[in-house]
């Protein structure tokens, strides 16, 4: 199976799970907790992020923690941004086509 | 202007890119910048490309037969042959970039797009789904030249205005 950054976010519990602890590093215990759904399932998406390396784990005392590799995230923002930002021009470009019919429509 | 709301997701797994942009213009405006030859060869280019559209029949069945010119005369020509059309509502097309003589390389990619107005605001919702992952990054790859493009231009009007 393809373990990758998209295979990462083509879910959206793992996208859900990534928005979290983007935030702050969490226990696979305080993560769960915000879903309703088992335990076992918040595992599997957590094996997956890590088999895509976009989670990294810490060890603290007897607790495991999860936190985002931001490098990794990077990746996905880097393949978009430039097609985004030719749409963006694009758009620019064309708000100014419609003020100037706006303009001659007066 | 800055408040225009502008969305732009990939979605590499099901291969579709979401596009949603809000217009301050009313809808009919709008829909004529989309589905006239003149008015979108004055806006679908990032500069300093160009659009040229030889052919355009906006009917269904009919198609746009473009290319992108690049600032060295260079063309990129695609070919975009409109499935269905509800005026002033949505219109969809197959997208493929094709030879100079029109010929369509295939597989190509389904475009989908919903106009709506609120208040004066237009919104327009594009759907652009590929056949392919390999076609996906080829256009992933044409509007990274395109935007890459784009962004040296910027750049290049900002030195200018520095240098004044």
């Amino acid at each position: 199976m393809r373990r990758d950054v998209f295979q990462a976010i083509a879910d959206p519990t793992r996208r859900a799970i990534i928005t979290l602890i983007a935030i702050q590093a969490m226990t696979p215990n305080a993560i769960a907790d915000n879903f309703n759904t088992t335990r076992q399932s918040v595992s599997k998406h957590l094996r997956i992020l890590t088999e895509c390396e976009v989670v990294k784990q810490e060890q603290q005392g007897r607790e495991i923690y999860y936190s985002l590799e931001i490098s990794k995230m990077k990746e996905i923002d880097k393949w978009i941004q430039p097609f985004r930002k030719m749409w963006e021009t694009r758009f620019n470009q064309l708000d100014n086509v419609l003020a100037t019919m706006k303009k001659q429509r007066k | 202007m800055s408040s225009l709301l502008f969305d732009f997701t990939v979605d590499k797994p099901s291969k579709t890119v979401f596009i949603k942009r809000e217009f301050d213009a009313e809808l009919p405006l709008v829909w004529d910048a989309f589905t006239k030859k003149e008015l979108l060869d004055q806006w679908w280019a990032p500069k300093p490309l160009l659009s040229r559209t030889k052919v355009m029949d906006f009917k269904v069945g009919g198609r746009r037969f473009y290319a992108m010119v690049l600032p060295d005369g260079q063309e990129r020509w695609q070919v975009q042959k409109y499935t269905s059309i509800t005026p002033k509502s949505n219109f969809s097309f197959l997208n493929a970039f094709a030879d100079k003589d029109e010929n369509p390389e295939l597989p190509g990619s389904d475009w989908d797009l919903t106009f709506s107005e609120e208040n004066g605001i237009t919104v327009v919702d594009i759907k652009i789904k590929n056949d392919s992952l390999a076609r996906m990054e080829k256009m992933i790859e044409m509007g990274f030249q395109q935007g890459f493009t784009a962004t040296l231009n910027a750049l290049g009007d900002l030195l200018q205005s520095l240098s004044k």
